[in-house]
């Protein structure tokens, strides 16, 4: 991370704190109708911007994602379901184009490792915990030179000495 | 009397000292994880393209330089390169002269010049040296995206079918030639 990445993270921490109204989104580019414009909104935020890649394209101002807002809306108005938008745009830039990725056999461990270390962890905390309640910890049996010397402590010590 | 004594030593479980290779087993794992991902640049993405056939486009000429223009009926018959560069693009800069040399060598390169004004490109070319077979003006930037471009300077290297075979992204360094692009530009068999 050299200076001017730390100067761009700054910038954003800035603008993201100075408010809702953050989305790069120019208002040449929206679209008239305003239940369209939302479909636009909602898929412009589950793709990714590649150039900033930790941005979604509704948020980001780079040029390729104010480029790819606009293919999103002119699909949109040609009639393109939200699925079919993404399609286009999967085939292009790859499922990394999606902030959210598919559920499917290489992204299985993605998805569910979480529930397993929490399904592990989970496991092993019962096991520790059965394990302490049906082992109660038995003190050993002394053997006879420490029972003598316990003999010994307990009639030096003047509170045990009998009344 | 109820006095208890010794209970940590005495509570030892029964042999359980593999319990305390997890850390170590887990650590171990972390660090060859971290150690893979130590050799990958992140902002690198692979191309979902490759070993398909390169998309359809038709893009018009780069006015003052020639008629052509360049359309996806100009890939395959033998390998070739497709460059995307651009006048602004400072890495291109520093890409150009290893073009140069490749098309020394006789490789066919083709170039997408991404969102330029033609002045521009064509004042690039007469400074830099064009090494390049067709170009097209992709002022929009549109053609690029259906290459899933993401930032000027990227290579595709074509086999004679027109399938798109790799992608470099970033300007193209002599040692990329030696390691990638002449080997496999051999392999294709130009």
């Amino acid at each position: 991370m050299n200076r001017k990445h730390l100067a761009v993270a700054l910038l954003a921490v800035g603008i993201l704190a100075a408010g809702p109204g953050s989305a790069a989104t120019s208002p040449d580019e929206i679209l008239p109708d305003p239940a369209l414009e939302a479909r636009a909104r909602a898929l412009g935020k589950e793709l990714r911007c590649l150039v900033c890649q930790n941005q979604s394209i509704d948020d980001s101002d780079a040029p390729l994602a104010k480029d790819l807002r606009r293919i999103v809306r002119e699909r949109l108005v040609a009639g393109d379901s939200d699925a079919a938008i993404k399609r286009h745009l999967v085939e292009r830039y790859g499922d990394f184009v999606l902030l959210r990725p598919p559920v499917k056999p290489a992204t299985w461990l993605l998805w569910l490792g979480p529930f397993l270390v929490l399904l592990a962890g989970g496991g092993l905390v019962l096991a520790f915990l059965r394990r302490r309640r049906t082992a109660p910890v038995e003190p050993p049996e002394l053997d006879p030179a420490e029972r003598q010397r316990l003999e010994m402590l307990l009639a030096s010590d003047p509170h045990n000495r009998p009344a | 009397m109820s006095t208890r004594f010794g209970e940590p030593s005495a509570a030892r479980a029964p042999h359980r000292g593999w319990l305390y290779l997890l850390p170590v087993l887990l650590f171990a794992a972390v660090g060859v994880f971290l150690a893979l991902g130590l050799g990958r640049d992140p902002q690198t993405l692979p191309s979902v393209l490759i070993d398909k056939p390169a998309p359809a486009f038709a893009l018009p000429p780069l006015p003052g330089r020639d008629e052509r223009g360049f359309s996806s009926a100009d890939l395959g018959g033998r390998p070739m390169l497709v460059n995307v560069f651009a006048s602004w693009c400072v890495p291109c800069r520093i890409e150009h002269p290893v073009l140069d040399q490749l098309a020394r060598e006789g490789v066919t390169i083709h170039a997408i010049n991404y969102k330029d004004a033609p002045e521009d490109a064509l004042a690039f070319l007469r400074a830099l040296g064009d090494p390049f077979s067709r170009i097209g003006a992709d002022r929009q930037g549109r053609a690029a995206i259906d290459w899933g471009v993401y930032g000027v300077p990227e290579t595709f290297v074509i086999d004679r079918d027109g399938r798109i075979r790799y992608r470099h992204v970033g300007p193209l360094q002599p040692r990329d030639l030696e390691r990638t692009v002449r080997p496999l530009l051999a392999e294709l068999g130009r």
